[in-house]
């Protein structure tokens, strides 16, 4: 009986104790980590500076980052220097003045924001580049390993166009800003692979000017030349529409090889679906956005120096074919686009 | 010395539009010699398809020009109205309807600036400098809503023949380049309005005293112009499957002076005429054509394409030096 009353006593008080404890930390989570989690994000500043809000990748990472900085009591601002490298510039160095804790950016060509880039980090902020690296190495730079990227494109065309083929071993490249990291890196690694393979004949090198209309030109000037053409890499997806208009309308659609990757929009498995790109090497732009966030993340919850870590955050690639597209497996740049409105 | 003097004289017939057709058939003649296939049928078809949109802005910038005037919004115009109209088109609304749209939003736009210069008599420079700031803009903000590249729906229907396919071997953007032609060179050549916007190009005071109805007149030859950048528009993107907005950063709206200068039309109005157009482009196709089977680098092309205009300014100046007559006020 004793014994009960004891155990009965100690169950009320245990009860007790508890009740009491709940009550002290109600607003407070059993999760000791969380709390300084959400100290050091709430009330900090991120400003986006993409070449522009007007593409589908920049409209991807962007909505991203703002939806999730916006559920961590995150200040998000974006920019749209709209494709003008001056403006960019500008906008930089007012950003730079302005102070924001973070700026994600994505650099136009290698060098035009390099140094700027270098004052931010200097000036305390951590910057983030999206896509396109530049000359200078900052907190991380997110985007697609591009010269192995470029290495996979050309050995995929050597399979297709190479010397165990029974082709003219013709391949055309298109670029985009040849100084922009996404066409430097990536013609970097096709060349190194099509060195090896000597037999691939490269007719034609040449800037688009990530333009569509340029591309389509280009490309049909390049067919009338070589209607023996066996392969077409375009350096990227949004110009690569018009390339492979030019390879529709010269009848050669199923002929030609051709490669060209991008961030994997609505665009781009249309166009694999009615054959005009035959493989997609895909990056996953959303994917970007939530890698950008996860850099931000560990940037102000760490509290290091800006510029103190400097990680390359290489995006997954996936390859894709007609046979890969499926409803819903690309996304839509119009449900980002609204978010960054 | 009396046989120089004398093949100069010859020389003096020359006026731009020949020193640039000469230049033209000089290039083709190298051209044909040192590249491979450059004669092909085939090529030459994709060469003149090249610059066939490129023709057709030339064709409204002349109507503007010759009324002493200058489009700058043209580029703009054409992009965002077309580039509407495909958005359009994507949300489900038919194709006529959506097209009609996008005519008339182009219309609408080019009549603003028609009337800002002929009754606020702002200068064209100026008008459509800002009307072209002022459509891209609105149009970026209010109408395209999505990604700055509207891609060409699936359910174009007919339209895209406009831009794709051909007739009687013929690529139809080249057919509607030759179709814009026709009607500029009848419109300019044989009616009253189009006699009427050569008077008021050559002198807008003695037109005015004369009697034509010159305000009218001026907002007609805007409107026309929005009209013509409306299809260029149509098969620009009916051929790149894409409008692409972004060209309105571009310098494509230079290029299209540049094909109206180049082929001789006086940018102080009233002198010149379709073929003048015609040769600037037809100079300006053999020349990118050239050096993209030669494989250069647009920056190079760029460099090449300024020199080749340069030397044809220069030759003109030189072989016909401004006089009272030429060198009239209002020459920008």
């Amino acid at each position: 009986m004793k014994k009960l009353t004891q155990l009965a006593v100690t169950a009320a008080a245990l009860a007790a104790l508890t009740v009491g404890s709940v009550a002290t930390r109600a607003d407070e989570s059993t999760d000791a980590f969380r709390g300084p989690a959400l100290a050091s994000l709430k009330g900090k500043t991120i400003a986006y500076l993409p070449i522009s809000l007007g593409f589908d990748l920049a409209q991807a990472w962007g909505g991203v980052v703002k939806t999730e900085a916006q559920r961590y009591g995150i200040n998000f601002k974006a920019q749209d220097p709209n494709w003008v490298t001056s403006a960019m510039a500008q906008g930089m160095t007012s950003l730079i003045a302005e102070h924001p804790d973070v700026i994600v950016t994505q650099n136009p060509d290698v060098q035009s924001l390099a140094r700027l880039l270098k004052q931010a980090n200097a000036a305390g902020i951590a910057v983030i580049q999206m896509n396109m690296q530049g000359a200078v190495q900052t907190d991380a730079y997110v985007g697609p390993d591009f010269v192995a990227l470029g290495e996979q494109a050309a050995k995929m065309m050597v399979a297709k166009c190479g010397k165990d083929t029974q082709t003219s071993h013709k391949v055309s490249l298109v670029e985009g800003v040849p100084t922009g990291g996404v066409s430097f890196y990536q013609i970097e690694g096709i060349k190194k692979v099509f060195a090896e393979n000597p037999e691939i004949k490269v007719v034609s090198s040449q800037a688009a000017d990530w333009d569509a209309s340029k591309a389509r030109a280009i490309t049909e000037t390049v067919i009338q030349q070589n209607p023996d053409l066996c392969g077409v890499i375009d350096v990227w997806d949004g110009q690569a529409v018009g390339t492979g208009a030019a390879i529709k309308q010269a009848g050669k659609q199923g002929q030609v090889y051709f490669v060209t990757s991008g961030g994997g929009a609505q665009a781009s498995c249309d166009r694999l679906a009615d054959g005009t790109f035959s493989t997609f090497i895909n990056y996953d732009a959303p994917g970007m956005g939530r890698d950008a966030w996860t850099a931000i993340m560990t940037y102000l919850q760490n509290k290091q120096k800006a510029g103190a870590i400097k990680t390359q955050i290489y995006s997954p690639l996936r390859v894709m074919t007609k046979a890969d597209v499926k409803a819903g497996t690309c996304w839509d740049p119009e449900q980002y686009a609204k978010l960054l409105r | 010395m009396g046989n120089l003097i004398k093949s100069l004289g010859a020389v003096r017939y020359l006026n731009q539009e020949k020193i640039v057709f000469l230049l033209t058939v000089m290039l083709f003649a190298v051209f044909s010699l040192i590249l491979p296939n450059f004669l092909a049928a085939n090529n030459i078809l994709s060469l003149i398809r090249s610059v066939a949109v490129l023709g057709i802005l030339g064709l409204g910038m002349l109507i503007v020009v010759l009324g002493r005037g200058i489009d700058l919004s043209l580029v703009a115009n054409m992009a965002i109205s077309v580039a509407w109209s495909l958005q359009l088109v994507s949300g489900g609304m038919s194709v006529a309807s959506a097209m009609t749209v996008g005519l008339l939003f182009a219309l609408g736009m080019s009549l603003i600036t028609g009337l800002l210069i002929a009754y606020a008599e702002i200068p064209s420079l100026f008008a459509t400098l800002a009307m072209a700031t002022f459509v891209y803009g609105f149009g970026r903000a209010h109408l395209i809503t999505g990604t700055d590249v509207v891609y060409l729906p699936s359910d174009i229907g007919w339209i895209i023949h406009l831009g794709q396919g051909t007739l009687l071997g013929i690529p139809t953007p080249i057919l509607v380049a030759g179709a814009v032609a026709l009607i500029a060179y009848l419109f300019l050549r044989f009616t009253k309005p189009g006699r009427f916007i050569y008077a008021i190009g050559d002198n807008f005071v003695t037109a005015r005293t004369g009697g034509m109805p010159v305000r009218p007149m001026l907002v007609v030859q805007y409107v026309i112009a929005g009209g013509i950048a409306f299809i260029a528009g149509i098969v620009t993107a009916t051929s790149a499957q894409a409008m692409n907005t972004r060209v309105v950063n571009s310098n494509m709206i230079y290029d299209v002076i540049l094909v109206v200068v180049l082929g001789g039309v006086g940018l102080s109005g009233g002198r010149g005429n379709v073929r003048n157009v015609i040769v600037g482009t037809l100079l300006i196709g053999v020349l990118m054509n050239g050096m993209t089977i030669m494989d250069l680098q647009y920056t190079v092309q760029n460099v090449v394409k300024s020199l080749i205009l340069l030397v044809a300014i220069v030759a003109d100046s030189i072989l016909n030096p401004r006089d009272e007559q030429t060198g009239q006020q209002g020459d920008i």
